[in-house]
């Protein structure tokens, strides 16, 4: 029997953990896959939003500013790359400036800092590969990108260290009532718990409407995006939004955390709950706005494509709280954009929420940092050959496009909730993100981590369960 | 800091013949860096035969073809170093690389032969829409799990592309027991050489669907199948052609890009055709004494030509640190592909510098046939030779001479073209 089952661990569910684990309390995290960061929180901008977006008054804008806020230190204290970069919403004609103007005003009423609206002349002087017919822009400096990976990761393996459970590839089935709480039917038998805190993404409905009347629904709204090689990582140095129009949503053009360039999202509402697929209708899309607001874009150079699905509720607003109609039952859903902007100040309201219910006391050992993977690149040239001549693996490139070491990849496999799959070393290190796509460098992970789990490359995977990358020796079914 | 006099990035096919033939020149300091385990490169995973016909005559497998130039490096006494990766190279030509043993370490070279090779384009450059499961692998590394590891990527496959490497891995994996169902290209001719259209496609009954593209990938965890569907004239899908096919394995056979990651950390001059350097007659970038041969200065077909424009790099490399190649005099010639023609390598002839013969080696952009490859000097026509057929898969070579060029001391530009009939 647990204090509080966690179901999700995105970055909502991680970051409850994280700040749950400050108190005297026990919390366990359910996650139906064989990792964390696997949903929404895996395939999205990875923008630190300023907080202009959202209504004045909602707990969307107040939660954006004050994760926007708390993302900084955060990012110090469990060592996961954040930059506060600025962005730029690009308005292309006068009769548009209204709308500019108001983001301006509803930034200002949200409490958005430092923001600016610039005229051409100076959006061309700060971002030189706008299109040449700009006629303002909105700079936000205080917006910036972040690397969602690691900021999942990081808030999990703290929640980790402080003693949190999590049980992977457990998917829950059914929620019933019981006597003292709740109890989580899951594919991997029963959990038991006095509050449950429903973290769920995309399926945060389904587990809604197992123990409410108040039925909510949750559209995946699916978002493709085109990621571009480093070379055209420094194409422009913000984060360019378009302004909405009456002619549509536009997309945005961004350096990401690790130098490259992500272009995207579309906004295409489906009903497949796992549809991360990208179609050709949608990649067009990204492709043939990319040019409203930014010129000269190298589409030659992309690396790869992917989707991610937003977990839209009709109203466009965090669902966080206790339901009225099930009582120890929190809900953490609706977590759309501006939600990974907003996880700090998302874990810190849910774990109010329930220290205030549970009257819970604050743990004397919290643990309030953790150390990321070492990254050999940070370190002074002393320092690096110091690190090889201890441990020789970091003298042994195996991604030769992010050169990432076979030190790094041991690191993330050994760590607290450490990488099982191709995917998990790969969010942890970016082993296999560069621009061959882990073509060289694949079979080299595997047997890594083959090794490191003393089982055999056939056993390893791409992402857990039947991902499987091989399927037998040569000639076995002959 | 230790030096040598020629330093060789890479200890594949290019880099050891590259090695030899700079010693044969009467250099003694040269080290290879090689950043996999033993030398000989990709080679060491091509098992199949038809690897030397020009080289030596005889049907080698590519191991066994790697093997003849790394004796010929080890009886020399070459040094090379293993597992050790190039960081990046100044340049004033020296170079930062990573072992295990050594840490980060620096040596200062007086010539660099560059010799990285070339990776595949993955899927991601062809923005295939769909799933992303496991089950998609670049022919390359199908390769390497199935000829070094002996491990199977699956058992239906579909493969797109129709590169050598693509075709080589469709008999590959029908002699491990797959099911290779068709092999889809997106152009209306093959990318890889015929013959292997025929020994292995042909010869097993494998479909080539030409105008043929992936259009959707499907599978969340793993591949369960791929639509493929014609192209038009634009290599936009057709509607309503459609078709699926249930496979457990994609291979991309869809191209390879020449690494130039560190070349271009040293401001080494790039082409935009080859994506590799722009080079002169002595393969030499726009830094002196920096050489390129090999794929990583244009894909090659054949490992022969390879060794062989490696020979010359290497020969000029040591011409180069001995101070014995003709700086003065002489006159640029700049080579111009045009009508059909992709590119040259090299870019660029010094009439004093060339050896007496020349190699122009070239790439046309699609498939003539009944035509001429026609050589002009300036305004004049020097070579006019009837072909039946040239494809973009297959390399195309013409050969001057010294003495053809010096008869035309005006000479500006060499224009390669192709003619109809």
């Amino acid at each position: 029997m647990y204090d509080v089952i966690i179901v999700g661990g995105g970055v909502s569910g991680a970051a409850s953990a994280r700040e749950l684990s400050r108190y005297k309390v026990s919390v366990c995290v359910l996650e139906k896959e064989e990792d964390v960061c696997c949903g929404t929180s895996k395939a999205n901008s990875a923008i630190v939003h300023a907080g202009y977006d959202a209504a004045t008054g909602s707990l969307m804008a107040k939660l954006n500013v004050r994760g926007n806020a708390m993302m900084e230190q955060l990012s110090r204290d469990l060592d996961f790359p954040f930059k506060r970069i600025g962005s730029l919403v690009v308005c292309l004609s006068e009769e548009d400036m209204p709308g500019l103007q108001a983001l301006y005003d509803r930034g200002v009423a949200n409490g958005v800092k430092d923001l600016q609206i610039l005229n051409r002349e100076e959006v061309l002087a700060m971002e030189p590969n706008i299109v040449d017919n700009v006629y303002a822009a909105l700079y936000a400096p205080t917006a910036g990108i972040v690397c969602p990976f690691n900021l999942n990761i990081a808030l999990a393996e703290n929640a980790c260290e402080n003693g949190v459970d999590f049980k992977f590839d457990t998917e829950v089935q059914n929620i019933r009532k019981t006597d003292s709480g709740w109890a989580l039917d899951t594919n991997q038998g029963t959990y038991e718990t006095k509050y449950v805190v429903n973290a769920a993404g995309v399926y945060s409905d389904k587990l809604h409407n197992m123990v409410s009347e108040k039925k909510i629904h949750i559209t995946p709204r699916r978002g493709d995006y085109c990621l571009l090689d480093k070379n055209a990582g420094n194409h422009v140095s913000k984060t360019i939004f378009a302004l909405p129009t009456k002619y549509g949503k536009g997309v945005l053009v961004s350096p990401t955390i690790h130098g490259n360039l992500l272009i995207g999202p579309t906004a295409i509402d489906i009903e497949d709950k796992e549809g991360t697929n990208t179609t050709r209708e949608g990649l067009e899309q990204v492709i043939g706005k990319a040019g409203q607001n930014v010129k000269n874009l190298p589409m030659r150079q992309v690396i790869t494509s992917f989707a991610g699905l937003r977990a839209h509720e009709g109203g466009h607003e965090f669902l966080i709280g206790e339901l009225d109609d099930a009582e120890g039952f929190i809900d953490c859903a609706g977590i759309e954009s501006p939600g990974l902007t907003s996880c700090p100040a998302i874990g810190e309201m849910v774990a109010n929420i329930l220290k205030e219910k549970m009257g819970l006391e604050e743990k004397d050992n919290f643990i309030a940092t953790r150390k990321g993977v070492l990254d050999p690149d940070t370190l002074s040239r002393e320092e690096r050959e110091e690190l090889i001549r201890k441990e020789p693996a970091y003298g042994n490139i195996i991604c030769r496009c992010e050169m990432i070491t076979e030190g790094e990849i041991i690191d993330a496999i050994r760590r607290p909730l450490g990488a099982r799959s191709l995917d998990g070393v790969k969010r942890r290190t970016r082993a296999g993100m560069g621009r061959c796509q882990s073509g060289f460098c694949s079979p080299r992970t595997m047997e890594i981590l083959a090794r490191e789990w003393g089982v055999s490359m056939s056993d390893i995977t791409k992402a857990g369960g039947d991902s499987k990358l091989v399927v037998g020796t040569n000639k076995d079914t002959i | 800091m230790k030096s040598y006099d020629i330093v060789i990035i890479g200890g594949g096919p290019a880099g050891l013949a590259a090695a030899v033939s700079a010693k044969e020149n009467g250099i003694d300091s040269i080290l290879i860096l090689e950043r996999d385990k033993e030398l000989g490169g990709i080679l060491n995973q091509c098992i199949h035969n038809g690897f030397g016909l020009h080289t030596f005559k005889e049907e080698l497998t590519g191991p066994e073809y790697a093997q003849r130039f790394i004796d010929q490096a080890e009886k020399l006494g070459i040094e090379y170093k293993l597992n050790t990766m190039v960081m990046d190279i100044s340049p004033q030509k020296t170079v930062t690389a990573m072992n295990r043993q050594e840490g980060m370490f620096e040596i200062q070279a007086k010539a660099v032969i560059l010799a990285m090779g070339c990776r595949e384009r993955s899927r991601g450059a062809l923005n295939i829409p769909g799933y992303r499961p496991a089950g998609i692998y670049s022919a390359g590394t199908a390769q390497r799990l199935v000829n070094m590891e002996g491990l199977m990527p699956g058992r239906e496959v579909v493969i797109l592309g129709s590169g050598d490497i693509g075709l080589i891995m469709a008999r590959r994996m029908t002699f491990e027991g797959a099911k290779v169902k068709v092999v889809a290209e997106l152009m209306p001719y093959s990318g890889g050489l015929k013959r292997n259209i025929v020994q292995c496609l042909d010869d097993y009954g494998i479909p080539l669907k030409l105008s043929h593209t992936v259009v959707d990938i499907k599978g969340r965890k793993r591949l369960e199948g791929v639509t493929l569907a014609e192209v038009d004239s634009n290599g936009k899908p057709i509607p309503g052609t459609e078709e699926f096919y249930s496979c457990d394995t994609l291979l991309l056979s869809v191209g390879l890009i020449p690494e130039n990651e560190i070349s271009n950390g040293m401001g080494v001059q790039m082409n935009p055709v080859t994506s590799g350097p722009e080079v002169n007659e002595s393969l030499e970038t726009n830094i002196e004494g920096v050489f390129a041969c090999g794929n990583v200065l244009h894909v090659h077909d054949l490992v022969d030509f390879v060794s062989e424009e490696a020979a010359t790099a290497g020969k000029n490399a040591a011409a180069y640190v001995k101070g014995i190649r003709q700086a003065g005099g002489g006159r640029d010639v700049r080579l111009n592909p045009v009508d059909g023609v992709r590119y040259t390598v090299p870019m660029m002839v010094n009439t004093a510098r060339m050896d007496e013969n020349l190699t122009i080696r070239f790439r046309v952009g699609g498939v003539y046939k009944n035509c001429y490859v026609s050589t002009y000097f300036d305004d004049e026509r020097v070579i006019h030779r009837k072909r039946q057929i040239v494809a973009p898969g297959e390399m195309e070579e013409i050969r001057l001479t010294k003495e053809q060029l010096l008869k035309y001391p005006d000479l500006e530009t060499i224009t390669v073209k192709i003619e109809e009939a």
